[in-house]
Order: C-alpha cells, then structure tokens, then sequence
C-alpha cells in the first residue's frame, strides 16, 4: 500500500492523528531544550558527522581490528551477508546451548532481519523486554517508532492488552500502574530466560568492545543472569576509539528522547567468567548503500529517533503508515534503496521542509537525499503513471515563458469565476482537504510592470 | 558459520569505498562545557534524572544517611559491597549462580566518579562478584568519592579503560521508561530507587 492510503486510515481514526502529533512534539521540545544546554552542540555533531564519515571510509580495517580485540577478550564473531544467514547463525547459538527461552531488548537489526518469528518457528520462546516492544510484541504489531515502540498506542489500549496478557485489572490505565505488572511479568522473564539478545548502539575498533543504551535496564538484566549474551550489529556501528563515544553518548539520548544521558550505557568487553559473549556482524544491504555517492551518508545514523519526532508529515501520520523497520525520513531513505518497489512512495511522503536535517546529531543531509531518491526513483522507472505525467507538464510549462504566463492567466481566471463543484472536483488533489486561496487579480509579473513603467 | 561471508563482505567493501576524511581529535580540554562547581551541577542533574545525592564527610556520616532511608530500612535483604558503608543481610561469597540475588531488596555498591554534565557515574565489576547486582536489587545506592567529578564525558573518556572491564558503564538514576502514552514511570525494570552518596573521605 502506499504511504498516502495508509496514513489517510490513520488520520481518519478520529482524533489520534492530533494526539500524535502532540506527544511526539512534547519530545521534540524535550530534545531542544537539551541541546540548547550544550553550547558547543553543533560542534558535537560536526565532531560526530566526521568521526563517522572517516570510519566509513576504512570500514574494512576498522571492522579487521574490531574482530581482533573482540576475540582477543574472548568474544566469538560471527559475520552474516544478509538477515538470513544472521537468523541461521543466532539459531545455532541458541541450539548449542539448548536454549528455549530467550530475552530480548530493543535491536531494529533483528527487527529488521525477522528474527522473532524465524527463532519461534523453531520452538523458542522469544521475549521483547522494552516496555513499548513488550506491548507490541502482545498486541502483535510492529514497532511504529525505534525509540519509541509504542507511540501510537493509547494507556487504554494499552490496559486492555495487559488485562488480556498479564492479568491487570478491567479497564485500568494508569501507566504507573500498568508499568508495574509489566516490571513483575518481565522480572519473571528474565529470571527463566536461557540467554539474552541485545542490539549495540557503537561498537568499537580499538577496544572490541561495544556499548548498549538503554533507559529500563533491560539489556543488563536480560544478560547478565543467563550464561549466553549474543549481540546483533549492522556493520556501521563502528567507532574507531573509545574517546569517540564522548561525543556520541552526548547527542544520542538528548537527541533521542530529550534526556542528558541513557540510564544505563553498558560497555561489554568479554564474556563473564564462565559465560559466552558472541557478536554478529551484518551486512544485509548495507554495502549496497556505501558504494552510493548520493545515500551513503545515510548510514551515519545512531538511530535515535530525532528525524522522526520532528517531521510534520510523520508526527501526523504515524509510524505504521510507512511499512518500515525503520520508518520517518530516514527510513524512507534506506527502505527504498533495498527494496525501491516495495517503498517507492516513501520519499515522497515529505514536504522538503529540512527540519530532520536540522536536529540530526550526525548531520544526515536527509531533506537533500530524500529529494536525490525521488530523482532516483524516476530514474530507475519506479514512479506511478500519474505522477510522471504531471511532472512532464510542470515542466513543460516551466520551461516555456510564454506559457507560463498563459496558464498562470487561466489559473487565475478559473480560480475566481469556476463554479465550486469543478475547482473542487476529484481531479483536483491539492482541494481535497483544503481551501484554495483567493486569486489574487494581477501576477507578480504584472505588477512588477506596472511599477516600473509608473517610475 | 560459511567462511566465505566475511571474505564476501570485505570484498564488496573494498570494492567502493569513500575517498578518505580525516578523524578529528577530540581534545578532552575542549570546546566541551565545564562548570564552575561540578559538584552542585552533578548534584542537580542527579536529580533531575530521578535520583538523590547527598554528601557525607565520612563512611560513618554515610550509614547514618543509609540508616534514615526508608527503603533502606524496610529492606530485608540486603547487600554491599563498599568497605564499611552499609551493611550485608547474606554472604555474597557463598552466592554462585546470579540468579539467587531475585530478592535483593537494597545494594550499596562503589562507583568510581561522577560527571557534572548529565549526572551520570562510572561503574565497573572490579570487586563485583555479579555485575546484575547494579541491575537486580529492587533499591541502589552507589557510592562515589565526593571529590571525583568531572566536567563533561570527554574528560570521562579520558580517565578511563574500558577493555579492562568484561562489563563497564555510566549509570544515570534510576531505572525508568515513558513508554506508555510517555508518562514517566520510576523504576522499569531496574532499581526503583537510586541514592547517591558522595563521601568526602574514602
């Protein structure tokens, strides 16, 4: 389906889309007034633009010197093509180990790889436990959000869900409350489970270490009672030295969710004693959009959510409406690139508007590469009929002066004395769900003429 | 696990790399924000991120605090693992298996230094016979030198070495999540608490 027909459903459900619209500017507001503690922020975000564009650009030796210091602590690597060969080798893991309950916390690489329903389709018992993911994973949904899971999801529904799962009172809602059956519902979890799956926020190259965020304490609980942690990176989660995470752990959480620093930023260095610690590396398209001139800085991204939070067409239209892992501008950047037929309509469910570029902490050029992928798109024949049809005549017209002023003239004319029900016709999208403005009687370039020939 | 994936990745990644961009130095004496009493700003951001800070002339001011915290007192069982601050309800020693600390009610646990700018304290498992003690227990304090604060993260990163640690991390209040409608709930998965104690001699 298209971005437009599934955001249309979810503007239609009645006041959701303003609801939406509001928590996600609370976070946006929430991000601002973080950053602005920071004088030197934008030099944090030149700072780490460069760092990951030069890791980029000796990614094979940085990812070489990372597996070397990662085995050298005891950490088994392991390096999957694609979401696969990831899925394949996580389930041998589990299998070595007998595992049948594993714990989970927050990775969009395994989102993104399907790795729930491949482990539970062999048998395994597979716990998200993010609160949001945990909410999600009940109602059987995807994420909306990669910061926040459950975003688009009232207290009340909400309750409803955890009055079906977890046993909670009818009609409760308080998020207090139904925080607390969920701390004692996932504490069970943790405590039973036979190994724990994280994701890594920034891996890096001269220690083999990497580190995970998070704000509940999940990921440290989900590995550090079992004797198996198996953490999930794409391959552009490298850091060069450790130093550089002082810049990321700066920007990440105030970016993402308006707070100085994540509750807990684990380093993990090595297995416990007597436990193992194995790291899969994954490719899964990534080279693809390194060797791209136009999208590679799209793989900057330290996901948190910022582009998201500020993009008018997302805050309205809900994270599901994009049919992503990762949704919002950025993903409507890297969703295309991989799959163009499934996403073409992505880059286009954007007003240009710049704001994302603006608050990314790595400076993804994201409103320049969202206009490149429409090109891209067209290019590669991907666009709908209709649309190249009118871009055909746009252009048309605007190459043609003469032209230009004639339509502009019947633009004008047809605008005031048409009746309503043709101005307001189905044909015309752009009055739809709005009012067109008053026709003003005379062009700029009329009046312009007017002045000049006075003076 | 095929052999030939890593040979396949390297492969196309040497295929088409990015012409080369320097890595810019990251001096920890700046540009980075400092503060004119780190440990005031450490104090408020503490709490602004949901814990207490309170400062203790000695580790016997330290139980005193302790003995006065609710959660504290009403814990029954209890650990820790800073030299003569708090108290254990069990020996630590004898536990083998992680999963027998479920009913840690309160810990007390070292941290090495606090940073100014996001309330945030650096913790290791050096000494630390389970590292989910920091993750477990129902209730955390942790208790740092009060004299230990830098400025800023650089000038964390600066101080410290991770890879000498299996597990390392910043740990900044209590456990928390806004995930339902975000609200801000204390206490997720983690501590419901945290009580920092910075002890002026230790």
């Amino acid at each position: 389906m298209t971005h437009a027909t599934l955001a249309e459903n979810f503007i239609a459900a009645g006041d959701r889309s303003a609801w939406h619209d509001r928590a996600l500017w609370f976070v946006r507001e929430k991000r601002d007034r973080q950053a602005d503690d920071v004088p030197e922020w934008e030099q944090l975000r030149e700072a780490a633009s460069a760092i990951k564009q030069h890791t980029m650009s000796r990614l094979p030796d940085y990812l070489q010197e990372f597996e070397l210091n990662a085995k050298r602590l005891g950490v088994k690597v392991h390096w999957a093509v694609d979401g696969e060969e990831h899925n394949r080798i996580v389930h041998s893991i589990l299998q070595q180990h007998d595992v049948r309950r594993v714990v989970k916390s927050k990775s969009m690489l395994t989102e993104e790889c399907h790795l729930n329903p491949f482990l539970e389709e062999r048998g395994l018992v597979v716990v998200d436990t993010d609160l949001g993911e945990r909410i999600v994973q009940l109602r059987e949904e995807p994420p909306s959000h990669i910061v926040l899971p459950a975003i688009h999801i009232r207290k009340e529904e909400v309750g409803d869900c955890f009055h079906e799962h977890l046993g909670t009172e009818e009609g409760a809602s308080d998020p207090k409350y139904l925080t607390e059956a969920a701390r004692q519902h996932l504490r069970q979890q943790f405590l039973e489970a036979d190994a724990g799956i994280t994701g890594v926020n920034f891996a890096v190259a001269e220690t083999g270490g990497f580190v995970v965020c998070t704000n509940e304490g999940n990921a440290d609980l989900g590995v550090s009672l079992p004797k198996l942690h198996i953490a999930c990176m794409g391959l552009e989660k490298l850091v060069p030295r450790a130093a550089d995470l002082g810049v990321f752990l700066r920007l990440l959480a105030r970016s993402a969710t308006g707070q100085p620093i994540t509750t807990y930023s684990s380093h993990f260095h090595g297995p416990r004693p007597g436990a193992e610690l194995h790291v899969v590396i994954v490719d899964n398209g990534r080279n693809k959009i390194l060797q791209s001139p136009e999208f590679r800085r799209s793989l900057n991204c330290i996901r948190c959510g910022a582009c998201m939070n500020t993009c008018p067409v997302f805050r309205r239209s809900g994270g599901h409406s994009y049919e992503s892992t990762v949704p919002g501008p950025i993903g409507s950047i890297l969703a295309p690139i991989r799959e163009p037929d499934q996403h073409k309509t992505l880059p286009f469910a954007c007003t240009l508007c710049g704001s994302c570029t603006d608050v990314c902490p790595v400076k993804i050029d994201l409103h320049h590469e969202l206009y490149a992928m429409r090109n891209h798109l067209d290019q590669q024949q991907k666009l709908e009929g209709s649309k190249k049809l009118s871009m055909r005549m746009t252009a048309g017209i605007f190459q043609r002066p003469a032209l230009y002023r004639t339509a502009g003239r019947v633009a004008r004319l047809a605008l005031r004395w048409l009746p309503r029900f043709l101005v307001y016709s189905p044909l015309n999208m752009w009055g739809r769900q709005r009012e067109l403005p008053e026709a003003p009687s005379k062009s700029f370039r009329e009046l312009y003429d007017e002045r000049h020939r006075k003076n | 696990m095929p052999a030939n994936s890593r040979t396949q990745i390297f492969t196309a990644l040497h295929a088409a790399l990015p012409q080369s961009s320097p890595l810019p130095d990251l001096p920890a004496e700046g540009p980075w924000k400092i503060f004119k009493d780190p440990y005031t700003r450490f104090v408020s951001m503490v709490e602004s991120v949901g814990g207490t800070c309170t400062r203790a002339a000695t580790s016997a001011d330290a139980n005193r605090l302790l003995a006065d915290l609710t959660p504290y007192k009403e814990a029954v069982v209890r650990c820790s693992l800073v030299p003569n601050v708090g108290d254990s309800t069990f020996d630590l020693d004898s536990v083998a298996d992680p999963h027998e600390l479920h009913d840690v009610d309160f810990a007390v646990l070292p941290g090495e230094f606090g940073v100014a700018e996001n309330g945030a304290i650096w913790v290791t498992d050096n000494g630390i016979p389970h590292r989910v003690l920091y993750f477990l227990p129902q209730h955390l304090s942790i208790v740092i030198p009060a004299a230990q604060i830098v400025h800023n993260m650089h000038e964390a990163y600066a101080r410290i070495t991770p890879q000498q640690h299996a597990w390392s991390g910043f740990i900044s209040g209590p456990s928390k999540t806004a995930d339902i409608e975000q609200s801000l709930v204390i206490g997720a998965h983690g501590a419901r608490s945290l009580t920092v104690i910075a002890v002026e001699a230790i």
